[in-house]
């Protein structure tokens, strides 16, 4: 596998009946994705589709279909509780998609899963996808490409941009991370950015960030002691003014740490190559893919 | 969502936080009613949601009711910063011998609600965590065991050393963390924290930011949005389930996700023009959603064209560009409208637009420089 998630992902998928866990599930599964399970409390022993059982808790679709991994699709107040149950149930990557979790139930959440073994992707992200093995999450399976470019982002949509200008030029990914916008995430670009420098299947690294906070300054530290493969970088919102919610409530410039400017500034000093559009992506990635 | 000091107030008072006395009024005789029952000089402080209120001229002294009432009815109706003051704050001028800041947010590097104390008060604390950071004391707090005692104690002995000042402070630290908790608060902040020259600890102004996310469980918090103190589009936009804050450029921005919304942004600034907004329609977007975004924008005099940027993903394309094409049936859109799609369902969409006599582009680069390449043939 690439990381994370592969031909061995044995997905549950949380809130399977609700219209975005339905909508979302059928796509997984016909990407190719192993959809073993779904739970939705109260419609334990349904099918999904005819092929997929239905269970009431996440430790029934671990006991009984041998999941290993869940997405959640759960409306936003229910998304902690239900990340502390995949967690309980002894899943070992729980993946929420779920947008508008309250940050103060996040607060409670990691401590939880602090305790146990278990990685948390998001909340508020668009998942991940390992082209050709696994798709868990949002991204669209027909504009990615099976190759050796790891790509993390804090974003959704631009992910997409930035994946479909990598797929026009022939450059394949190998997982594609989206870890979400929100100020308190379960996996950070470090986390994603270690994975993929002991990846044997991923030659090169694409970085998108986002203004507010330091974490892209932090990755960018990491990546000048630790990564010796190839990074590219981009960070959204160089026009943002500060103080201003931009859709994400992660992307807020308070303070002197958070302005684009100063990340691309930690990039430059790691040996990063500065992505100035999403299109520099492909230029940029020339030549140092064998 | 921000807070104004009067609400923020209100919050520290039901938490038991000491504070002058004081009260908001909306006219000037309201005002003028507040003075005479607090007596002595009074400061009229204007409520609305931006820094240097003072600096414009929206706190004023007033030593006595006749001129609270003169103080009052100059703020209220001001502009400061393109927001109109609706209420003013009246409270007693206070007598103070110290200052310190007090502040509680919720900290990305930790995943924790961090406290932050400095003797330093009073004053702008970016300023002092740039310059002299060894002043700030931080203490992360466990939500499981909340604000422990000790961690409570520790805060106040960074800000006093006269006993009775420690214990007050104490007191307080473990108020403001409920405050923080029970309100989904994202920042709550007392700066400055006074003690008086008798003695007393006190809260004189007030800073709270609710966490967004909060609002949909917490109806009582939701009603606390003063949709007046804010820009009537983005008010217009919130309605409507759109992302939108406005900026001062020329090029409308449509754009579906925050991330890519952003980097339309800057990329319209790669090929030298300005964005006239930030607009996010979001995921699952019905047509619906296009027509208010198009209407939004279209009441912007300053936009000369208008940039659709789609990504296709969950959002479908030809979603978007029925949308389009019902706006432009419903009213008269008298800019040019460059559309880039990509994704879900292009084909459609192209046909759909073709059938109207539009274009659609595929390429976000070619699309971004001729909306701006449009702005300068306008001009």
């Amino acid at each position: 596998m690439s990381i994370w998630i592969g031909n061995e992902t044995r997905l549950v998928v949380q809130g399977i009946t609700g219209r975005e866990g339905s909508f979302h599930a059928r796509q997984m599964i016909e990407y190719g994705t192993n959809v073993v399970a779904g739970v939705t409390p109260g419609k334990g022993g349904q099918q999904f589709e005819n092929k997929v059982p239905v269970f009431n808790t996440v430790a029934e679709s671990v006991a009984q279909a041998g999941a290993n991994c869940s997405v959640i699709y759960v409306p936003p107040a229910m998304a902690a509780g239900a990340i502390m149950e995949a967690a309980d149930a002894g899943i070992e990557l729980v993946i929420c998609i779920t947008e508008g979790v309250p940050v103060l139930d996040m607060t409670t959440v990691m401590p939880y899963l602090a305790d146990r073994k278990v990685r948390l992707i998001g909340p508020n992200c668009p998942g991940m996808i390992t082209p050709g093995e696994a798709k868990v999450g949002i991204i669209p399976g027909s504009i990615c490409l099976p190759g050796p470019v790891g790509l993390v982002s804090r974003s959704g949509t631009l992910t997409y941009e930035v994946v479909h200008h990598l797929t026009g030029a022939g450059f394949g990914q190998s997982t594609c991370v989206g870890i979400g916008g929100d100020p308190i995430v379960g996996t950070n670009f470090i986390d994603c950015l270690a994975a993929f420098n002991d990846d044997p299947k991923t030659e090169a690294i694409v970085m998108i960030g986002e203004i507010g906070g330091t974490a892209e300054q932090e990755a960018a530290e990491f990546i000048k002691a630790n990564v010796k493969k190839p990074v590219v970088g981009f960070v959204a919102g160089q026009t943002a003014p500060p103080g201003r919610r931009m859709g994400h409530a992660g992307a807020i410039i308070s303070g002197s740490s958070g302005t684009a400017e100063e990340k691309f500034q930690a990039f430059e000093s790691a040996g990063i190559g500065i992505m100035r559009r999403p299109v520099d992506v492909v230029e940029l990635l020339k030549g140092k893919l064998k | 969502m921000n807070l104004h000091e009067y609400q923020a107030r209100d919050l520290l008072k039901v938490a038991g936080i000491p504070m002058f006395d004081g009260d908001v009024a909306s006219t000037p005789t309201e005002a003028e009613a507040i003075a005479r029952r607090l007596g002595g000089t009074v400061v009229v402080k204007a409520q609305v949601h931006v820094g240097g209120r003072g600096k414009a001229g929206g706190v004023k002294l007033a030593r006595n009711p006749a001129e609270a009432l003169e103080c009052a009815s100059q703020i209220l109706g001001m502009t400061i910063k393109g927001l109109v003051v609706n209420k003013v704050l009246v409270v007693p001028a206070a007598d103070i011998a110290t200052e310190s800041y007090v502040g509680l947010i919720l900290d990305r590097a930790t995943q924790l609600p961090v406290f932050m104390v400095s003797d330093a008060g009073g004053v702008d604390i970016e300023e002092v965590a740039a310059k002299t950071p060894e002043k700030i004391t931080k203490i992360a707090v466990d939500p499981r065991y909340g604000l422990m005692p000790h961690q409570a104690l520790t805060l106040a002995l960074a800000l006093y050393r006269d006993w009775a000042h420690v214990k007050a402070a104490t007191k307080i630290m473990m108020q403001l963390y409920q405050v923080f908790m029970n309100n989904g608060a994202s920042l709550a902040e007392i700066n400055p924290l006074v003690t008086t020259p008798d003695g007393k600890v006190l809260a004189l102004d007030a800073k709270i930011i609710i966490d967004d996310n909060e609002l949909d469980r917490r109806p009582d918090l939701a009603v606390l949005r003063d949709e007046s103190g804010e820009e009537p589009s983005e008010v217009q936009a919130r309605r409507a389930n759109l992302t939108f804050i406005k900026l001062d450029g020329n090029v409308g921005c449509v754009v579906n996700g925050a991330g890519l919304a952003m980097a339309t942004m800057d990329l319209v600034k790669y090929y030298g023009g300005e964005p006239a907004n930030f607009l996010d329609i979001g995921g699952s977007s019905n047509p619906e959603k296009v027509v208010n975004a198009l209407k939004i924008i279209t009441a912007d005099p300053n936009v000369k064209v208008i940039l659709f940027n789609i990504f296709g993903g969950i959002t479908r394309t030809d979603d978007v560009a029925n949308g389009i094409v019902a706006a432009t049936k419903q009213f008269e859109v008298k800019v040019p409208i460059v559309i880039r799609l990509t994704g879900t369902n292009e084909a459609e969409a192209f046909k759909i637009l073709e059938g109207v006599g539009m274009v659609a582009m595929n390429d976000m680069d070619a699309a971004v420089s001729k909306a701006v390449g449009l702005t300068k043939e306008v001009a």
